[in-house]
């Protein structure tokens, strides 16, 4: 068989994959339904992959949750891990106490930053400042870490702590400067803040530019000023878009390791006030990976609290990205 | 102070409120840079750079971090690469076979999620794994679980390049009779310059991972060797030279730190510009 070339120019060559019976382009329709199996293959072992890892920090905490009950474990406040004993208590605390500092911190500028770049900035402007944030969100959390020691722990113990001691710590033992040092949870919490900041802006910025033009366009109309305009915006679309990126902005502060760990103290005790020195869970796995196979259940429990942290975080990222979706999708 | 007033107040108010937090925000940032590096310049010199650690490194003796720098480079490569084998396939089935569909929409859930998965959890899982496999420390179970972590960052940032593409691409290529593959093709063409930029991103994000590696990648003063060895990594150079109580190993701390902001600089750097200037073949 030989190529046949047509009046206008088309080259019509002969078939060689053509066996009897079958239909034209065959090779390459098996082709594509090859690669759709494989793709199919790769996307369900990616989402498999966190059922992967929740199974397999549950098999290797069964040991200690077969001695002790969860309720025990999550509520006991002693740690003594020669003598079996693993009570979660003070890392809960102290990751939530730290986490609720960094929040007071970056939820609010956090916030009218992310409403300046979505309502009061031309898209020049905002790509400008976009690799800002950008670079925020990529300095290693040891970078982060490491500015904390050198530059807010002294902040802290010599002018911030004696400040704060001196007016509010009057009024309530939450004040009060009970640790010289500068590492605790004031320090670990301003640094946290601002690592979680780019992401709540983020966040904030994407739910409120979802929302139609027109909306805005028809309250300008009405005579309102660009901050009634927005309060309108927020009002009636961004509230939970925005309580969604606080609560992503959270989970990611509770996950934080290194800079925490950098910074609280790393003291096993529930903190009575912000200058406490504490111990986060995630600071509890990693600084405990070395001696992890010389006791019974030591591993087990470090297994259990990264069990914990998993399920903490899993439950505040899948509501808060379900209610982003919802809002994003809708526009 | 009449109505009017007292709007145009409240305007100007949050306004300046708001202007407050960006700058406050950039001069952290600004806060940061000046800091590694003002403190880091000191003790930083080309043996630092050029020399793995001698006997006595942690006490204050000679050497560098050529381990760490070198370390963390096999990680972040190695880690990079097995991501993108997974996380390409992915991002372009998602839009070749199943564009717009609750499906895709499901998978982008569990990615965003994943993203969210804090790197210590990783690390422990990759722990559980070397243990159950029977596999010590060392590069090859590093790049597995930083792969993990990387794996999110690299298939969603992909996935939001993909939807820029032009819908009437798709439109042509198909109606052309072209079957969906030969469109993952036309489709993986355009995209070229955002997939480099999101393995830029990814390598970046890697590079200053620390928490994952922390239990798989081990840590050593040899240069990497083999994929069955311990590596260094530079964020726990860092953390190990603050460790120590010597003052002069803490400033080479200082000076490893700036090292790796350059680094991760240069990287977002290299990804800003691989975005503009690679897009020759690109239909806009």
């Amino acid at each position: 068989m030989e190529a046949e070339i047509r009046r206008d120019g088309a080259v019509l060559t002969p078939r060689y994959d053509a066996a009897p019976g079958r239909r034209p382009g065959t090779a390459r329709v098996i082709k594509d339904h090859l690669a759709r199996t494989g793709m199919v293959v790769i996307s369900a072992a990616t989402c498999l992959l966190v059922v992967l890892i929740a199974g397999a920090l549950l098999i290797r905490s069964l040991p200690l949750l077969r001695t002790q009950s969860l309720g025990e474990l999550l509520t006991s406040s002693t740690w003594q891990p020669s003598h079996g004993a693993f009570g979660f208590a003070p890392f809960i605390a102290g990751s939530i106490a730290v986490t609720a500092v960094a929040m007071i911190v970056a939820v609010a500028p956090a916030i009218f930053t992310g409403i300046y770049l979505s309502e009061y900035t031309v898209a020049r402007t905002r790509t400008r400042l976009k690799p800002l944030l950008d670079l925020m969100v990529g300095i290693p959390s040891v970078v982060y870490g490491l500015w904390g020691i050198l530059f807010v722990v002294p902040l802290v113990r010599d002018h911030v702590g004696p400040w704060i001691d001196g007016t509010l710590g009057q009024v309530s033992p939450l004040f009060r400067q009970t640790n010289p040092s500068g590492y605790g949870l004031l320090s670990a919490g301003l640094v946290l803040g601002i690592m979680v900041f780019p992401l709540i802006v983020a966040v904030t910025e994407e739910v409120l530019r979802s929302v139609p033009h027109e909306m805005r366009e028809a309250v300008l109309c009405l005579g309102a000023t660009r901050w009634e305009t927005t309060l309108c915006v927020v009002r009636r679309r961004g509230m939970a878009g925005i309580l969604a990126a606080v609560v992503l902005g959270f989970s990611r502060a509770f996950g934080e390791t290194l800079a925490v760990m950098m910074l609280i103290g790393n003291s096993v005790q529930v903190p009575r006030s912000l200058f406490d020195s504490a111990y986060s869970l995630p600071a509890l796995i990693a600084n405990n990976y070395g001696e992890m196979m010389s006791l019974p259940n030591y591993e087990s429990a470090l297994m259990a609290a990264a069990l914990l942290l998993l399920a903490v975080v899993l439950l505040f990222n899948v509501a808060a990205r379900l209610v982003v979706n919802r809002l994003t999708a809708r526009s | 102070m009449n109505r009017k007033q007292r709007r145009r107040l409240q305007e100007a108010f949050f306004v300046g409120i708001m202007r407050t937090s960006l700058a406050g925000a950039c001069l952290v940032l600004g806060t940061i840079l000046a800091v590694i590096t003002v403190r880091g310049v000191g003790a930083l010199s080309w043996e630092m750079v050029s020399q793995p650690p001698e006997s006595g490194f942690y006490l204050g003796g000679g050497g560098g971090i050529l381990n760490a720098i070198l370390g963390s480079l096999a990680l972040a490569t190695g880690a990079t690469l097995l991501a993108m084998a997974l996380a390409v396939p992915l991002a372009l089935f998602m839009h070749t076979y199943l564009r717009s569909s609750r499906i895709a929409n499901g998978i982008r859930l569990v990615l965003d999620v994943m993203w969210g998965i804090p790197s210590i959890v990783y690390g422990a899982f990759g722990f559980a794994l070397m243990v159950f496999m029977g596999l010590r420390a060392s590069l090859l179970a590093g790049v597995l679980t930083l792969a993990l972590v990387v794996l999110p960052i690299l298939a969603r940032t992909f996935d939001e390049v993909l939807m820029m593409s032009p819908k009437d691409l798709r439109e042509a290529t198909l109606s052309l009779g072209a079957t969906r593959l030969e469109y993952l093709g036309v489709l993986l063409r355009q995209a070229l310059p955002g997939l480099m930029t999101a393995l830029l991103l990814a390598f970046g994000r890697g590079i200053g991972d620390a928490a994952s590696v922390l239990f798989t990648a081990g840590y050593t003063d040899a240069l990497p060797q083999s994929l069955t060895r311990p590596v260094a990594s530079l964020p726990l150079a860092i953390f190990y030279q603050l460790s120590t109580p010597f003052p002069e190993v803490q400033a080479r701390a200082y000076a490893s730190a700036l090292v790796l902001t350059i680094l991760i600089l240069v990287v977002s750097l290299l990804a800003q510009l691989s975005a503009r200037r690679l897009g020759k073949h690109v239909i806009r």
